[in-house]
């Protein structure tokens, strides 16, 4: 189990983490979602006893990783950034790690097999692709046989079978009863892959629960409406329990400058039939699909980084920014 | 490659029973290291080739000029201490590659990242650089020494028709071994400078800068009296007084007084980048 407590990381003035809490369990997949810059990484690096937090604690199975005996017998880790000397074959590099674990060379040839580098482990890593790296990450993380596994962004450059490997291993290692903490900018990929998920923005807790949940929750039912006549069908909706919201003014692909309604709280089907029973006249009835990307988009739309966060002095966040959090709590009691 | 597959390769059994990991399986690992790049077969090879050479090269030329009396100057220096001689001009320049190679041992790990893993496997971190340090100096010791030795006999047999040198006369051994002595300090004085700059161009620049351009600076400094000490006091010309069987002009330290001076610098080096590689984010 991985237990991050009250972590803040500092670089300089920039707040790259801040007084974040979370867990990881055994037996599932946990996946860790924010956009470029939430503060992914430099967590992980923290939990792997590489930078130095400023404050707050991480521990994995209460311990800080710098006090693991045997630390790549319980901790596989992927980094995104890369760690493999260029003029080193993939085997000598592997070999190293092994050494360093009193873990025999047979371990080694056991993980090139599985990561299907065996034919090219005397080339130097310089020579290799990008998706040959990641597969020597993922060996060099899979070593020790750990029951806890860290990685950081590990679809990327790999191609659509990579991928595809990636997921099935992840998967294959929960269900042994392993924790995998996997980070990704990629929604839908967590959509497919995690059992629960964590998301931050700008260093911040902004969701911590199961991954159905958050679809649901954050996404909601919504409808989307055009009609002509909005003003009576929003009566209507309010009527029978409903909430509608004039969306922005766009164009459908025929050129309808007809209103736009986001209606909430009522199915697609009892709009049309409120609409119809006033002889309403809908261009449109749409429901929307929930997914994780929207979810992780209406999560993080107040946090990007790139945003906005230069006018904005440390300390003096929108009150949008500070009401995020709290949102996040509501479903799952656990946190703080 | 597939899941199925990989379930029986995940089997534990290789990797159990877990031990505590030791020093000696450091050691090993940070071996693998060395011996596992090209840099390293590199450099030592052009270190044993020019010293070798150049020691054979400058003796020889250095007898021709004085049997046919071209250059009075420089004959002195052959005749007065013939071992500091054949000592100080191959080694001289082979030494460069040492430093070259010593920065690069610590450098590489940061400028291609492995540092990273290295500190993954091995949390206290201070233990990587120790046994980095071990290896690694074992290794240039064995080599330098082996070299030191062919030097001084190429040399002897260079010099034979013009002054007569032996292991057997004073001081001659220690200077022979003192130079293997040396060279090991020295990497480790390059492989120190690397853990504090990280950067392979800006340690490497650093290191000759030292040894070649500002050991030759503070001789300007030897008509005053403390410049004598500043100048001898100065790391890289501390430590070659082990190999001078006849003392320098104006030299303030003993031959193993240097070579303490040498050491003691290098340590502190040590010290000053093993306190940045606990302290500093990897």
């Amino acid at each position: 189990m991985i237990e991050v407590r009250d972590l803040t990381k500092k670089f300089g003035t920039t707040l790259a983490v801040d007084h974040l809490s979370f867990s990881v369990q055994p037996g599932r997949v946990t996946g860790f979602l924010g956009p470029n810059g939430a503060g992914k990484s430099t967590t992980m690096r923290i939990i792997l006893g590489l930078d130095h937090p400023t404050s707050g604690s991480a521990t994995i199975n209460g311990k800080p990783y710098a006090d693991l005996p045997s630390p790549l017998r319980t901790v596989g880790a992927l980094l995104e950034a890369k760690s493999v000397h260029t003029g080193r074959s993939a085997r000598n590099h592997l070999l190293f790690l092994a050494q360093t674990q009193g873990l025999p060379s047979s371990r080694v040839d056991a993980m090139l097999d599985l990561v299907g580098l065996r034919p090219v482990a005397n080339k130097r890593a310089g020579t290799f692709s990008l998706g040959m790296s990641q597969r020597l990450g993922v060996a060099a993380a899979m070593l020790g046989d750990p029951q806890i596994l860290l990685l950081d962004e590990p679809v990327n450059g790999l191609d659509p079978e990579g991928v595809l490997w990636i997921r099935n291993l992840m998967k294959h290692l929960a269900s042994e009863g392993k924790t995998v903490l996997v980070s990704s900018h990629l929604m839908n990929e967590m959509a497919v892959t995690a059992d629960h998920i964590v998301v931050i923005g700008r260093g911040r807790l902004l969701a911590d629960a199961p991954t159905e949940e958050v679809i649901a929750r954050e996404s909601g039912q919504s409808v989307r409406v055009r009609t002509p006549d909005p003003v009576r069908l929003t009566e209507l909706i309010t009527a029978n329990g409903g909430h509608a919201v004039a969306a922005a003014p766009t164009e459908n692909g025929n050129g309808d400058q007809a209103p736009m309604l986001t209606v909430t709280g009522l199915p697609a089907a009892r709009v049309g039939e409120l609409a119809a029973s006033a002889l309403v006249v809908l261009h449109e009835l749409t429901p929307q699909l929930a997914s994780l990307e929207e979810a992780f988009l209406e999560l993080t739309s107040d946090s990007l980084e790139f945003g906005h966060m230069e006018s904005e002095p440390d300390g003096a966040q929108p009150a949008s920014e500070r009401r995020r959090p709290e949102s996040a709590q509501t479903t799952d009691g656990s946190i703080r | 490659m597939s899941t199925t597959a990989a379930s029986s390769q995940l089997g534990s059994s290789q990797v159990r029973p877990a031990e505590r990991v030791g020093f000696g399986h450091l050691m090993l690992a940070e071996w693998t290291k060395i011996r596992s790049v090209r840099s390293t077969l590199w450099s030592l090879a052009i270190f044993v080739v020019a010293t070798l050479l150049l020691t054979w090269l400058f003796t020889w030329l250095t007898v021709h000029a004085l049997q046919t009396g071209r250059a009075p100057r420089r004959t002195a220096d052959l005749v007065t201490d013939p071992v500091t001689f054949i000592l100080q001009t191959g080694l001289g320049f082979g030494q460069l590659a040492i430093c070259v190679l010593g920065a690069l041992t610590m450098t590489t790990e940061y400028s291609t990242g492995v540092i990273r893993a290295s500190l993954l496997a091995v949390p206290k971190r201070l233990p990587v650089l120790a046994a980095k340090c071990v290896v690694f100096a074992s290794l240039i010791f064995v080599i330098a020494e082996i070299v030191s030795f062919v030097s001084f006999f190429i040399g002897k047999a260079v010099v034979h028709p013009v002054v007569d040198v032996s292991l057997s006369q004073p001081d001659v051994t220690r200077a022979v071994i003192g130079a293997g002595l040396y060279l090991t300090v020295l990497s480790l004085f390059a492989l120190a400078i690397g853990s504090l700059i990280r950067h392979s161009a800006g340690a490497i620049a650093t290191v000759i800068g030292l040894v070649l351009v500002v050991g030759g600076l503070l001789n300007l400094l030897d008509n005053y009296d403390w410049g004598r000490h500043v100048h001898d006091w100065f790391p890289p010309v501390a430590g070659g007084y082990i190999t001078r069987i006849v003392p320098a002009t104006d030299q303030v330290l003993s031959p193993w007084q240097g070579f303490a001076v040498f050491c003691g610098w290098t340590a502190l080096l040590l010290i000053g980048g093993a306190y940045l590689l606990k302290r500093r984010d990897a």
